[in-house]
């Protein structure tokens, strides 16, 4: 229709079409990381040129205004998790908190204990620490997951041995989003004499945490997922009963001489406040982003056959779906949805051709994980967004559909698993 | 990462998708790769009594890059004899859409997928005979 034919009305509505559309790309990617909220960084800006003193300048008024910024700080990461301040350790991210949890604590008890517990889908992070510390000699029992991606808790009963010094299982996995059963986990620990270590880089921030109730004795903490920056994280490191650690970076002896090295004054105000925000916003948080995922779930099962959710749903972040749509490659797909920020369970550019390790421990099929895509909502998608994103990826997917051979073949009723494929 | 300009267009315009009945004499089907590997294609051609490949259609379950290589090759295979298409070298295609070495394996599959309908064909031309 041009412009001479269109009717006012018609005009207008087309107008109103276009500005309820997004603004792209359109970001879908909130497990990799989040935007900073702008609340968090005006926190932190007074804290990098008007207030840059180091905060462990003990003794004049430029290191006492850091100090008691940064002190407030851990103040507000501890309340978030119901942890005492003296209980935060600063460092530089998560996966330096899973390596000084990990390596920390089995360093320290080596002499009387030699054996980890974690499971197969924690973060590349925890499972490289704990290769690392087989060479060293440690032993590292690597737990299965159920199909819904929750870990066995009877077999974790079994796998904990009066020699395991520590359990390592992540609260929310990164890719399916699953939550673990962190209090019973935590039990069992406490009653078999084992340190419980909680990799919460996806969970702090997202759902009620208490270490106290979970017992939970050490727990790593990202900055950047949770709309703080990037660079900073924390390590929670039980006082009572006590935890021991031997640290990784060594020097001036701060953070209780676990983690020596200078503060990040802003970085450690920024994930503070970005904490803080949390705390208060989680309840209205988590009831809105499940409506924004049951939207986009809804709508996209209603228009496509053979999707399939991977891990469970209840027991989910609100804020993740992974997502397998049969027949599709995700990579393949990925580059029709241009415009949306997704990741891909497909891991077609990688050398080695292999599909997530995540959904393989799930027991998801080969051919089923190459066509996944992970889709993250948070504090800052819209409705029209997840609308936009819906339409895409309904269209993306049944464009490669009408291209693919193993759609025409299941169309056909041949079963793809009865074919002698080659591999390559 | 990101992608060709000859790979988008392919991707977005593939050529020639669809299918012939595979049960057809004149048409010979190859079906290469696995869907464990992320690569499937199958691609088949029409050929007529001089043996001269007329038509090829395609479809493919991959990356953009094995859409576009398989897309490439239905255009690159009309017109030319079963030897002529059979001698389609990967990196004649790898080099006409710019694939980066972690793509290489794309155009070796398209590659497979013509030396397997050009066999298939003529496995069902000596039936005949």
């Amino acid at each position: 229709m041009n412009d001479m034919t269109m009717t006012a009305e018609a005009k207008a509505m087309e107008h109103a079409t276009r500005s309820n559309e997004p603004k792209k790309p359109v970001y879908l990617d909130y497990q990799a990381t989040t935007p900073m909220d702008p609340r968090v960084l005006d926190a932190m800006m007074p804290y990098f040129i008007e207030k840059f003193g180091n905060p462990h300048s003990r003794n004049h008024p430029h290191g006492w205004e850091a100090e008691e910024a940064v002190e407030k700080a851990r103040k507000q990461v501890a309340e978030l998790i119901g942890a005492d301040e003296r209980e935060i350790v600063f460092t530089s991210g998560a996966t330096e908190s899973n390596n000084l949890a990990i390596a920390g604590v089995a360093r320290f008890y080596k002499d009387r204990k030699n054996h980890i517990v974690t499971v197969v889908t924690e973060h590349k992070c925890v499972l490289d620490t704990c290769r690392h510390l087989e060479q060293e000699g440690f032993e590292v029992t690597y737990l299965p997951v159920k199909p819904d991606g929750l870990v066995d808790l009877e077999a974790l009963k079994q796998a904990i041995t009066p020699k395991t010094a520590l359990v390592s299982v992540m609260a929310v996995n990164n890719e399916i989003g699953v939550i673990q059963p962190l209090a019973e986990i935590g039990r069992i620990c406490r009653e078999k004499g084992a340190f419980f270590h909680t990799d919460a880089a996806q969970a702090f921030g997202k759902i009620p945490l208490d270490v106290n109730a979970m017992n939970i004795d050490l727990m790593s903490i990202s900055g950047h997922k949770i709309y703080g920056p990037k660079g900073i994280g924390a390590l929670f490191v039980r006082r009572k009963p006590r935890v021991r650690m031997i640290a990784l970076i060594h020097g001036g002896g701060q953070e209780r001489g676990f983690r020596s090295g200078t503060l990040p004054t802003p970085l450690c105000v920024g994930l503070g406040e970005a904490a803080a925000i949390a705390k208060r916003e989680m309840a209205q948080e988590t009831e809105r982003l499940t409506k924004l995922r049951d939207r986009f779930y809804d709508s996209i099962r209603k228009r496509l056959p053979e999707v399939y959710l991977n891990g469970d749903l209840a027991h989910r972040i609100p804020g993740n779906l992974n997502i397998s749509f049969a027949y599709v490659e995700g990579e393949g797909l990925m580059m029709g949805i241009k415009d949306l920020s997704v990741s891909s369970g497909s891991a077609c550019t990688s050398a080695s051709l292999e599909p997530s390790y995540v959904l393989r421990a799930l027991g998801v099929e080969e051919d089923l994980a190459h066509t996944s895509l992970r889709i993250g909502f948070g504090r800052f998608t819209t409705e029209s967004e997840v609308d936009y994103a819906a339409d895409r990826i309904v269209e993306a997917v049944q464009k490669l559909r009408a291209m693919s051979p193993l759609w025409e073949m299941a169309q056909e009723g041949i079963d793809i698993k009865s074919i002698k494929w080659a591999a390559h | 990462m990101a992608y060709s300009d000859k790979v988008i267009d392919h991707y977005e315009r593939p050529r020639n998708v669809g299918a012939f009945d595979k049960n057809d004499q004149g048409v010979g089907t190859g079906l290469v790769g696995a869907p464990a590997c992320g690569d499937v294609m199958k691609l088949q051609i029409k050929v007529s009594p001089e043996g001269i490949i007329e038509d090829a259609k395609f479809k493919t379950f991959g990356c953009g890059s094995a859409i576009a290589s398989s897309s490439l090759v239905t255009e690159w295979v009309k017109g030319k004899s079963l030897d002529e298409a059979a001698s389609i070298k990967n990196t004649e295609i790898a080099q006409h859409l710019a694939l980066p070495p972690v793509k290489i394996h794309c155009s070796v599959l398209a590659e497979d997928a013509i030396k397997a309908a050009v066999a298939d064909y003529r496995k069902k031309r000596e039936g005949q005979v």
